[in-house]
């Protein structure tokens, strides 16, 4: 039987190209752990809202229906994921044990702070962790996100180890975390833990993001082809 | 009626090159006669383009169509030809090019090259990857130089091959019109390899279009080609002619609603369709002796069994809307569950009425012709491709999908739908693989998808390129100029971009 457990959304996407591999339905919850000064989504940030509905896994799993034959999985993403685990963990124990959902990948976009026993619940239904590294240097993290990277980096690690770990991405601000300092250190730290670890970017832009990050400017294309001979 | 002017203008026309003077004065020549005779009722119809005989002529004299049978004549050589069979690479390609030049259709160049990969891959054995793609290259440039017509057009079978790879390959390098490509697609047989292989180049250059290979066969038999535009039908047959119904101005002569519509004034342009259809057929098959004397027919290349004819209709869009406005109801096609549902009426109604029409000299579909969504031509002005949403009012792409698919599996001789998709696509290909697969496992039978940014627009299903449309009046491909005409009039380079993306991530940008 499926618990009665509801989970506070933000939103959903019955079709996405940008959410991990191949058309993904995508599961935005609601509520983050971080309060990251370049978030582009900030209504997101607060668990409880008037603006965020409450879905239960039965209901998630009917709009899932409706995005098949089409896509490749569901990714959950947030706000923060991992925040709602309990919600996530039941639904990819329906994902993966129907029959009618057979061959979908289940997919988690998070900011990796999360302690490992959530990991270890969530990792026999997870294919892959999308993991958000906002700055190796702690300093730095704390100033960006109001938290800690220690958590995030012991995840990166772990999910690693267990093979969940799908890819890494740097969100990059020019002149806040994108030096070449900064940026080799964080590649040679992440291809230390897995030489072949795949590393993407995420390139600042304004849009969406609350009034002191709107003063910061926007990633130009020549610093994306920076980041990339750097990082690739 | 052709007229001695018009006759002195296209001589002295010098947008035109000299072949496509020549084909032009044919057509004049042809319509100098008195069209097939039909009552006076078709007549109007045909005047008032309720219905459209598609400007095919006056006297046809070969079938619109055809799709010779190139295996048996490889395998065979030909007398006509003089052509003994084809014993290695060289030959066969020599060979094939020589048959094009002898091979007819409504547009003078031959609209179907054969399956190419099935057809070149029994002779590749022993051959360099190098000297493959010398000789194919050159070949495939004589396609392009030789039959400058975009509906000229070639199929790939659903195993991905060396040959297959190397025409992708070719694709993508040389950027031509010619040919105009369909991929067979099967669930099983076609890896995500060559899919995406496909897809790549696309984004290229806006080719191949992807068919649904179980559900074409199990309408047309297992030898069956996509040929110039969607149009499917049998290898060895064809098309002998396509007549269609604008269903548009079928709705403008209903002055009583839904109910009315369906009982008189829609079987009333059926049934003159299908007088007009029935009227050429008869003519090319027992007065232009086509089927007694062409050499395809003589050689067993053509079999006049397997040949039906294409009942076409178009305008769906607006026939829906106008009904439902007598209905008083303001859904419109592809917004509203209301007007679906109608529009799906309708095809449907359309084709059992012509599932029961006998048409003559149709056994390629046991006495009956093929119901085709016509995707339209030139001259079609406020009224939409086929059974296609109006362009620009298209939905997001899974509501676009599910408005379209439920019509797909009415058609077998080919209906289309071209989706526009943006640099989303290019960056997750993966993704649109997942939508092909799906759309056929959900009943789609063409899948035809442009990258929003390329040199190419698709027009209806035939490609030309901007930079072409820039250098006009004149045009090497005769199909650019009616390409023109569509971007001009009907705007189909404003086709509403499928950006699938979340507006959560849309601020930033994966690489």
């Amino acid at each position: 039987m499926l618990k009665a457990h509801q989970a506070q959304v933000a939103s959903t996407i019955k079709f996405s190209w940008v959410d991990g591999p191949g058309n993904r339905y995508v599961l935005f919850l609601q509520g983050c752990n971080f309060n990251c000064l370049a978030c582009h989504n900030p209504q997101t940030i607060p668990l409880h809202t008037p603006r965020a509905n409450e879905m239960t896994v039965q209901e998630v799993l009917e709009e899932i229906r409706g995005s098949m034959p089409y896509i490749s999985g569901v990714t959950v993403s947030g706000g923060e994921a991992t925040v709602q685990h309990e919600f996530v963990l039941d639904l990819f124990k329906e994902i993966k044990s129907r029959k009618e959902f057979k061959g979908l990948s289940t997919f988690i976009d998070s900011n990796g702070n999360a302690p490992q026993e959530v990991w270890n619940q969530l990792a026999p239904f997870t294919d892959g962790v999308m993991l958000d590294l906002k700055a190796l240097d702690d300093a730095k993290h704390i100033e960006l996100t109001g938290n800690s990277n220690a958590v995030v980096l012991d995840s990166i690690r772990y999910l690693d180890s267990i093979t969940k770990l799908h890819e890494v991405r740097l969100l990059l601000v020019p002149g806040h975390n994108d030096s070449d300092k900064e940026l080799i250190d964080t590649a040679v730290w992440l291809r230390g833990i897995n030489p072949e670890m795949r590393i993407t970017i995420n390139a600042f832009k304004t849009h969406g993001v609350r009034a002191l990050a709107r003063q910061w400017p926007e990633v130009s294309d020549a610093d994306l082809a920076r980041y990339k001979e750097i990082v690739n | 009626m052709t007229s001695l002017e018009n006759i002195r203008s296209t001589v002295n026309d010098s947008k035109f090159t000299y072949r496509q003077r020549v084909a032009q004065l044919a057509n004049l020549a042809e319509n100098l006669l008195d069209p097939p005779p039909v009552r006076k009722q078709c007549t109007d119809a045909l005047e008032k383009r309720i219905i459209c005989d598609m400007f095919e002529g006056n006297a046809p004299y070969r079938p619109r169509y055809l799709l010779p049978d190139y295996k048996k004549v490889l395998d065979n050589g030909s007398v006509f030809l003089e052509l003994p069979a084809a014993k290695d690479f060289d030959d066969a390609l020599a060979f094939l090019l020589i048959m094009y030049s002898a091979t007819p259709s409504i547009t003078g160049y031959p609209v179907y090259f054969g399956d190419l990969d099935t057809l070149l891959l029994p002779y590749v054995d022993g051959l360099s990857d190098e000297d493959l793609y010398a000789k194919l290259k050159r070949f495939w440039i004589s396609l392009d130089r030789m039959f400058p017509d975009a509906f000229a057009h070639t199929n790939l079978s659903p195993v991905y091959n060396r040959v297959s790879k190397m025409i992708f390959t070719l694709e993508r390098e040389l950027l031509q019109v010619v040919p105009n490509i369909s991929l067979k697609v099967d669930p099983v047989l076609t890896s995500d390899e060559y899919i995406l292989d496909a897809i790549t180049t696309v984004f290229a250059c806006g080719k191949p279009h992807f068919i649904n290979d179980v559900m074409m066969q199990s309408d047309l038999g297992s030898q069956y080609a996509a040929v110039s535009c969607y149009n499917s039908l049998k290898i060895g047959g064809g098309s002998h002619t396509l007549v269609r119904i604008n269903l548009k101005k079928t709705a403008e002569e209903c002055d009583g609603g839904v109910e009315k519509f369906f009982e008189t004034t829609l079987p009333y342009y059926l049934d003159l369709t299908a007088e007009l259809m029935e009227s050429r057929i008869l003519y090319l098959v027992e007065e232009s002796g086509f089927y007694e004397s062409n050499w395809l027919v003589n050689e067993g290349l053509l079999d006049l069994e397997k040949f039906s004819a294409m009942f076409g209709l178009f305008g769906l869009a607006e026939c829906v809307n106008i009904l439902m406005e007598q209905e008083g109801d303001s859904g419109t096609y592809g917004h509203s569950i209301a007007a679906d549902d109608l529009g799906y009426r309708i095809t449907s109604f359309i084709a059992d009425w012509v599932s029961q029409r006998k048409m003559p000299y149709c056994d390629g579909n046991d006495g009956y012709a093929f119901l085709h969504s016509q995707s339209g031509i030139d001259l079609d002005l406020g009224v939409t491709a086929g059974t296609r949403i109006p362009i620009g009012t298209e939905p997001p792409l899974i509501d676009h999908l599910r408005t379209v698919s439920r019509h797909h599996h009415l058609f077998a001789s080919g209906i289309s739908d071209v989706l526009s998709f943006d640099e989303t696509a290019v960056k997750n290909p993966q993704a649109v693989v997942d939508v092909i697969r799906g759309a056929f496992k959900s009943g789609m039978r063409d899948f035809t998808f442009n990258l929003d940014s390329n040199d190419f627009i698709r027009i209806t299903g035939y490609l030309v390129r901007k930079s072409d449309l820039a250098k006009m009046p004149s045009a090497r491909h005769a199909s650019t100029f009616l390409g023109a005409g569509s971007v001009a009039d009907s705007h189909v380079d404003q086709r509403n971009v499928k950006r699938v993306m979340s507006a959560e991530s849309s601020p930033s940008t994966s690489s």
